[in-house]
């Protein structure tokens, strides 16, 4: 397959169009990328016509044919290059690497943008509620390495990216979650460790900076 | 498969536990039916779905496997041989799965709103309501059912709400099939199925139940 055959609508700081490079990277697969500039203001023509519902990064284009949400696009990569696997071969665990994959969609990353986006008396509710939530996961990593057992996969490529935001949170919030929750943030530096997670996640204070012109933006003060 | 001990929390009007009667009635996996109370959860959905305590739950050889689209993708994947609900190609797999996701962010909220709010709140989740109707018909086409010539993933993920339907009508006060005739059509042709018709509930009773949710929410 040609590199120009996949075309990744992109944003840098998008820690959902990081799942889908994450996921690219374990397969080995080679693919074009284009960075959308300017999501708030102007979203571009290609962006429009592929994703026409939400409108929204990351859109994988294979051959020209649009994919979008980030969950649904890591599955098809799963499914069309099928080695390594990153669902387990067995229908149980995959409905426990999709049930996982499902709450972090619908809690992490909500959760963690709470902190800084909250002013006051609001943010210690909100990095009471994050904590929360990362220890919900915490308890479903147990003693394994990884989510899905002994290697990295599914729901580690769903949680993963949306760790580059936590140093921003824990700078408004004024916490680490190393001191909070060491279980998971020894699977961030084993998860950091793999290449395809160091080459796509951004530099943390980058991300920091990048929230700090946002919330200004937002009139968050 | 002999000697499978499968169980299913559920609560009778909900369109998420349809879906799972649904996907089990096409499979034609024998199964305990277990009625929930959501107002005093007992231990079992407690101990079963413990990070979400919702329901529907299936219970498969004393495992649980929760969130209705997980449980129907698990059980097309361990009754493989029987009324595949995903297509194999997997770029169809993955539109499959983002109309079904849309479904799944769009119509039970949407529609949510329908029955707790008033004025202009209301007025704009009909729009709303009736506004992502329509792009599901655009979506289905000329095809008997969203998976083809046979009931699929979409299908089972979508078509529980029409039960719900006339409650938003009577709650609403508008009309779906006027606006949408051809998903309506679509609707009734799927309740012709057994596995549909018998996961369904009275559009009735439904109402009934609605209406006294809105009352007990306050709303009114």
């Amino acid at each position: 397959m040609a590199k120009e055959d996949l075309l990744l609508l992109d944003f840098w700081a998008s820690p959902f169009c990081m799942r889908v490079k994450v996921a690219l990277a374990e397969k080995g697969v080679d693919y074009e990328s284009k960075q959308e500039e300017n999501l708030l203001g102007g979203k571009s023509e290609l962006l429009l016509k592929s994703n026409p519902i939400y409108q929204k990064v990351p859109v994988l284009l294979d051959n020209g044919k649009p994919l979008s949400e980030s969950t649904i696009i890591v599955s098809y990569i799963d499914e069309k290059w099928p080695s390594p696997p990153l669902l387990p071969a067995c229908a149980y665990g995959r409905s426990q690497a999709r049930f996982w994959a499902d709450y972090i969609d619908k809690k992490l990353f909500d959760a963690t943008c709470s902190i800084w986006r909250s002013t006051g008396a609001a943010v210690e509710a909100s990095k009471k509620e994050f904590i929360e939530v990362l220890k919900v996961l915490e308890e479903a990593l147990g003693e394994k390495d990884f989510f899905g057992g002994e290697t990295f996969g599914f729901a580690d490529i769903m949680a993963i990216p949306i760790t580059s935001w936590f140093y921003a949170s824990e700078k408004f919030g004024n916490f680490t979650v190393e001191a909070e929750c060491p279980k998971l943030s020894a699977w961030i530096k084993r998860s950091m460790q793999r290449e395809s997670v160091a080459k796509v996640l951004p530099d943390p204070e980058k991300v920091y900076e990048f929230v700090v012109m946002f919330r200004k933006m937002l009139g968050i003060e | 498969m002999a000697g499978d001990q499968v169980t299913l929390l559920d609560l009778w009007a909900s369109p998420f536990g349809m879906r799972v009667r649904i996907a089990l009635a096409e499979k034609g996996v024998k199964y305990e039916y277990s009625e929930q109370d959501l107002r005093n959860k007992s231990a079992l959905l407690l101990q079963m779905n413990p990070v979400h305590k919702k329901i529907p739950v299936l219970v498969h050889n004393g495992k649980p496997v929760c969130e209705s689209l997980i449980i129907v993708q698990y059980i097309d994947e361990v009754w493989k041989d029987k009324a595949p609900l995903l297509p194999s190609d997997p770029y169809q797999r993955a539109q499959s799965r983002f109309w079904a996701d849309f479904v799944d962010k769009k119509i039970y909220d949407i529609g949510r709103k329908i029955w707790t709010t008033k004025g202009e709140d209301l007025e704009a989740a009909k729009k709303d309501f009736i506004d992502c109707l329509k792009l599901l018909e655009g979506e289905l086409g000329d095809k008997p059912y969203f998976g083809g010539d046979t009931i699929g993933y979409v299908d089972v993920a979508l078509v529980p709400f029409y039960c719900w339907f006339y409650a938003y009508e009577t709650i609403g006060n508008f009309n779906i099939e006027a606006e949408c005739p051809k998903l309506i059509a679509y609707c009734k042709r799927c309740l012709q199925k057994e596995s549909v018709s018998k996961s369904l509930q009275d559009p009735q009773k439904v109402c009934d139940f609605i209406v006294m949710l809105r009352k007990n929410l306050g709303v009114d």
